[in-house]
């Protein structure tokens, strides 16, 4: 069982027409112009990037330039944050993003989040799972013990937690905390995972473990991964965008396949980054 | 490590040793001296008659019956009145005001005035406010109303504690989750919350069941069994301050009435813990 199996019967989450599945690409992600300030201070200016479909694309570059800001405005995480302004355009699929009317939970829906720190909820394993599926409509028990099998299976959590789904999920390892917050995620079927350096508060092995389930939802959903681990960006992505820090302010620098990217950088800035002469 | 063994160096940590004890011991001391002198002169009085009977003789006999009933009404408006208004208002300050706003900063400082401000003070405003212009005279209803005046600034300040010490990371984990802002306000953040109001209820049960000054100009000191909440009725606090002062003998039933209110005290301070605590794990699960 993979977490996509989720989508082959009809899923009380989503009116029929909508459902993502295998089938269809995964959406574009479209940035035009996009530049987001807290209060007069900007996080980044001006940046212009398409990605996908399908995938996994890594937003690369020092502390400071942007690429979290940047994931957050996808979100539009960015509204919880007081003096945030972003202005500019963002369309997935056929969302545009940033339109006061565009209903927010449903771009959440669509456009799912892992954080640095895993931070699942103070409740058992098993309600972290079935609390959001719950507030999104889904009622019926054995649909929610179905996803919560299945999603756990796709992060590979299951055998490791079945035995004990009603205890507290901040009890597990931090590597487990994170793949039950991928699960979460994944359990509302979303298009697109922003992941903003997951692997960086785990250890080694744990790391190793969320880098091969990233690897593993390759295809299944788009996924857009901030990270300052240069060697994991390479191993792992299809796509890259490099930011830099100019003038202040977060730009960003070149954007291609992650081969190119990585092996021929068109730009001066980018060959210094990638080679750590600089950042 | 020569110095560490010196006579000097150890006579230091021996000194810093006996004040750091020594200043516990007194503070403990106290407290059980306190408490010693009360449960020793006051047990004796002690007994199921005492409890439910009237007082006699302007309570020299007899005993607190319709003064219990009349302290836990006011207890109760109070309550009834104040955590709602206590939740509602650190909600609106913790989770829908920013920190920085002019709004946010004049309620706090309000609030801060407010808690330091005498209950003398209070008993005068809420005499003129509840019994006066609203016609409600010296009644149950009066007492409790401006009580929850008086605990409204504590447990305010310590919800909103309780709120903002709910990590920043369950906002925004469940708001990347598409959950509202209410979804997120009632399963995650008002439980999480409970140890912060748990600390602002006893604070404030603990001020409001004390209370003497704020209660003598509004709740008045008839002893009689109250009727109704318009009725005037003597909370134990001031029944203690009377027996003590004013009536001459009265002291054996004072120690008696005294140990009611520690005891009443302790009993609801212990219930609201252990309500919370069984409710924080129905709904929040930590390790």
């Amino acid at each position: 069982m993979r977490p996509a199996d989720v989508h082959t019967k009809p899923h009380p989450l989503y009116p029929t027409d909508e459902q993502p599945s295998a089938a269809v690409p995964a959406p574009l992600i479209h940035v035009n112009n996009l530049s987001l300030h807290y209060g007069d201070r900007p996080a980044f200016q001006d940046v212009t990037l398409s990605i996908g479909p399908g995938g996994i694309t890594a937003l690369v570059g020092p502390s400071g330039c942007g690429k979290t800001s940047f994931l957050t405005a996808l979100n539009r995480l960015t509204d919880l944050i007081p003096g945030c302004r972003v202005t500019g355009e963002i369309r997935i699929e056929n969302l545009d993003v940033l339109a006061p009317q565009t209903d927010v939970i449903r771009l959440r829906r669509l456009v799912g989040m892992i954080f640095q720190k895993p931070n699942p909820f103070p409740l058992s394993i098993q309600n972290n799972l079935s609390f959001p599926l719950r507030e999104h409509g889904l009622r019926d028990p054995v649909q929610i013990a179905h996803t919560t099998e299945t999603v756990l299976q796709g992060v590979g959590l299951w055998d490791e937690v079945k035995d004990r789904l009603d205890s507290p999920a901040l009890a597990l390892s931090g590597g487990q905390q994170q793949r039950l917050c991928i699960a979460r995620a994944l359990a509302l079927s979303p298009a697109v995972l922003l992941m903003d350096e997951p692997c960086s508060a785990l250890d080694p092995l744990s790391s190793g473990l969320v880098e091969d389930l990233i690897v593993n939802l390759r295809g299944r959903y788009m996924v857009v991964i901030v990270t300052h681990n240069l060697a994991q960006a390479r191993r792992i992505a299809d796509a890259a965008a490099f930011f830099w820090v100019q003038d202040g302010t977060g730009r960003l620098i070149e954007t291609g396949t992650a081969r190119q990217l990585f092996e021929a950088p068109r730009d001066a800035l980018t060959a210094a980054y990638i080679s750590g002469m600089r950042g | 490590m020569a110095e560490a063994s010196s006579p000097t160096h150890q006579a230091r940590e021996w000194l810093a040793s006996i004040l750091v004890w020594g200043t516990a011991a007194l503070v403990t001391a106290t407290f059980c001296w306190l408490l010693g002198d009360i449960v020793w002169h006051g047990l004796s009085h002690l007994s199921w008659t005492f409890l439910t009977t009237s007082p006699e003789s302007a309570g020299r006999r007899g005993g607190i019956g319709p003064i219990l009933v009349s302290t836990l009404l006011i207890l109760g408006v109070c309550l009834t009145v104040s955590l709602p208004i206590g939740v509602g208002t650190a909600i609106l300050l913790a989770e829908f005001t920013s920190d920085h706003s002019l709004f946010g900063r004049m309620t706090r400082r309000s609030l801060d005035v407010l808690a330091g401000v005498p209950s003398i003070v209070f008993g005068l405003f809420g005499n003129a406010f509840f019994c006066k212009t609203l016609g409600l005279g010296f009644s149950i209803l009066s007492g409790g109303l401006t009580l929850a005046c008086m605990v409204l600034p504590i447990l305010i300040r310590s919800t909103e504690e309780g709120f903002r010490a709910v990590p920043a990371n369950y906002r925004l984990s469940a708001a990347a989750l598409g959950l509202s802002r209410t979804t997120t306000l009632v399963h995650l953040l008002l439980p999480a919350a409970v140890p912060g109001l748990l600390v602002g209820l006893i604070l404030g049960i603990g001020r409001a069941i004390a209370e003497t000054a704020a209660l003598i100009f509004t709740s008045g000191y008839v002893d009689r069994m109250p009727e109704s909440l318009l009725d005037s009725g003597r909370a134990l606090s001031i029944h203690i301050f009377d027996l003590s002062m004013n009536v001459s003998g009265g002291d054996a039933n004072a120690y008696a009435s005294t140990l009611v209110l520690v005891i009443l005290l302790l009993a609801i301070n212990g219930t609201a813990a252990w309500l919370a605590e069984r409710g924080l794990h129905r709904r929040i699960v930590t390790v």
